[in-house]
């Protein structure tokens, strides 16, 4: 029987980072433009003060939020931890720069839109009977917003500028991505008691 | 992989956010009633003591790549900056007003300052090059 061996440089290879510096961009630029239009009409939302686009905004910005946190943490983690580091460099160098844009943009949509539709609808005063769940709702966002702000966009935006270096340091990039996705996991599992919360205030 | 010694930044940057996290929450689940403001300003003034804690003690880390820092942070000042001006004016349109006002202004003012260093923070402890372009990571042991 013939045993197939691989070549002592072709595994080092496997595990190795790139040589040279990646190319791509940390912030995609042609991003920007689409992130000032959402931001204008968010404001615009907000300034109109009216039920559909303040609904709209907490909506499509909430499931997005939602469903990116879900996926990213309980499907897409888990598969780029069993992805080759090149693979997985390669990867990652396409995603994060993405993410470095839309999850600001849909987490501010999200809670500015929200607030005002609380406003709004009068959810957020101590009189209204579903007031607690509200206020059940800010804890759970602000636990979530702790871990993105203080260590998953930290780490995104870390990984990138690593991946840029002339030698990129597996080590960090091991040490940063596992950050990424533990947190990415923890927040994806949080995401689900915003799913209990959001659907007992909108169903009343 | 050899490291500096560094302050725990990190640790005491979510702490300092986890202090407006919960003086933001506990002045908007009083609205509209009168809300004591004691509470939330004490957890405003420790929040912002563990941002200057942290910048200072950071300021004592021989060779830390500051040219890095201020590199990342002032970008990501510019976009915490706007986000933070989003929700103010969420708060001025709501008619927010008076001493809940101030608070909550002034911990937007310490998220767009803290997040920002935060991230400039994670950037700058990996750094290499010391602001001259050229790769140190092999003299680090990396």
């Amino acid at each position: 029987m013939a045993e197939i061996t691989v070549p002592p440089a072709a595994a080092e290879a496997e595990h190795a980072p790139p040589a040279g510096p990646l190319e791509f961009e940390i912030v995609p630029l042609k991003g920007l433009p689409i992130v000032a239009v959402i931001m204008v009409l968010l404001v615009a939302a907000i300034a109109s003060n009216k039920l559909w686009p303040l609904t709209f905004f907490h909506v499509a910005g909430g499931a997005a939020w939602t469903i990116i946190d879900l996926f990213l943490g309980l499907v897409l983690g888990p598969i780029m931890g069993r992805m080759s580091v090149p693979a997985r460099i390669e990867f990652t160098t396409k995603l994060m720069p993405k993410m470095v844009l839309i999850m600001p943009t849909v987490v501010t949509a999200t809670l500015a839109a929200g607030w005002q539709l609380a406003t709004y609808l009068g959810t957020n005063l101590t009189s209204n009977p579903l007031h607690g769940w509200v206020v059940a709702s800010m804890i759970v966002v602000g636990v979530m917003a702790i871990l993105a702000l203080g260590l998953l966009e930290p780490a995104n935006i870390a990984v990138l500028f690593e991946l840029k270096k002339p030698r990129p340091n597996p080590v960090i990039i091991e040490r940063l991505m596992k950050r990424f996705i533990y947190c990415s996991g923890i927040l994806g599992i949080m995401q689900v008691a915003t799913l209990v919360i959001m659907t007992k205030l909108s169903s009343g | 992989m050899s490291e500096r010694k560094l302050p725990p930044f990190t640790e005491l940057g979510m702490l300092s956010l986890a202090l407006i996290v919960i003086g933001g929450i506990y002045l908007s689940s009083h609205i509209p009633q009168h809300v004591p403001l004691g509470l939330p300003i004490a957890l405003l003034i420790a929040s912002a003591a563990l941002v200057a804690v942290n910048l200072v003690l950071l300021s004592r880390v021989p060779g830390f790549a500051w040219h890095r820092f201020f590199q990342v942070g002032k970008w990501a000042l510019l976009a915490y900056l706007i986000t933070a001006g989003l929700i103010e004016y969420a708060f001025l349109r709501n008619h927010l007003r008076g001493g809940p006002l101030v608070i909550l202004t002034l911990s937007l003012l310490v998220y767009a300052v803290q997040v920002p260093a935060l991230i400039a923070f994670t950037v700058a402890r990996y750094d290499t090059s010391a602001g001259d372009g050229v790769d140190r990571s092999l003299a680090h042991g990396a």
